[in-house]
């Protein structure tokens, strides 16, 4: 069987767009963002904290990154890391079909299984919050100092 | 496991890596004040004294370049299925994959590279 190719009329601005999907397809829009957010930091401190076989230990007290403005970022792929590991962690047990309600008959009124899909998308934020919270008062311990 | 699929399970099995080893990275960096793991010398977890503290240990090595490859492997594969979703021109993806692999193996060389030869420096109590 060939395989059509579609263009992909609306591009990334597709994303935006969550219609009646509900909150998870915000969920969706948000985990590409902060998985982009984190893969550029990965990147970047790859290299960064491979200059360390040089003696350059440019995060740590006197180092170009050790500004407040760094610290704020550090806050940021912390917060970024907890939403995209918990709401990832729910994309894969979804996708081997956990938490998605047993297969019906489409009979009308039909009902969508997103519904069934919610408690799972709560659970999975509560525990970003957590990391974040306790990510949060190690930020501030920081920045008290 | 046709058309690819395999190194979708791939990702999602280096997803559910990461969770773990990523987690734990952030909790012994990011989270030094509150829960203070693997740092010894004193109460900075990233100050240079622990960070040679770890790289002395050879498991930290190891974790690094694990952790570093299966990065690398979800990140740049989920750009790639990101990129690949533009429906861009076949000679436009085959160049855009080839382009991420070599990003890929260039940074795992070198992080690879860094975290051993940190191993190596940390243990002969040297600087670099």
């Amino acid at each position: 069987m060939a395989i059509h190719r579609y263009d992909n009329r609306l591009g990334v601005w597709g994303w935006l767009g969550g219609g009646r999907w509900g909150i998870e397809r915000y969920a969706y829009l948000l985990h590409r963002l902060t998985g982009l957010a984190v893969l550029l930091y990965l990147l970047m401190h790859t290299v960064v904290t491979s200059l360390r076989v040089k003696g350059i230990y440019l995060w740590t007290e006197g180092g170009f990154f050790h500004q407040p403005i760094f610290r704020l970022g550090e806050f940021a792929v912390v917060t970024a890391f907890a939403f995209h590991a918990f709401n990832g962690l729910r994309l894969v047990l979804v996708e081997l079909g956990f938490a998605v309600g047993k297969p019906i008959e489409p009979i009308y009124p039909y009902k969508t299984s997103v519904g069934v899909q919610r408690p799972l998308l709560i659970a999975a934020m509560l525990l970003a919050l957590v990391f974040l919270a306790v990510g949060g008062y190690n930020f501030m311990l920081g920045a008290a100092k | 496991m046709r058309n690819g699929t395999k190194y979708w399970t791939w990702h999602m099995a280096a997803g559910v890596v990461l969770l773990l080893l990523l987690g734990l990275h952030m909790v012994i960096m990011h989270m030094g004040g509150s829960v203070h793991l693997f740092a010894p010398r004193g109460a900075d977890a990233v100050s240079e004294a622990n960070s040679q503290w770890r790289d002395s240990k050879i498991c930290f090595a190891l974790s690094y370049i694990l952790l570093l490859g299966v990065g690398l492997y979800h990140g740049l594969y989920s750009l790639r299925t990101i990129l690949l979703e533009l429906t861009l021109k076949p000679a436009m993806e085959k160049a855009m994959t080839i382009l991420l692999v070599i990003v890929g193996v260039g940074l795992f060389g070198l992080g690879s590279w860094a975290a051993w030869a940190a191993h190596v420096v940390a243990l002969a109590g040297g600087k670099g």
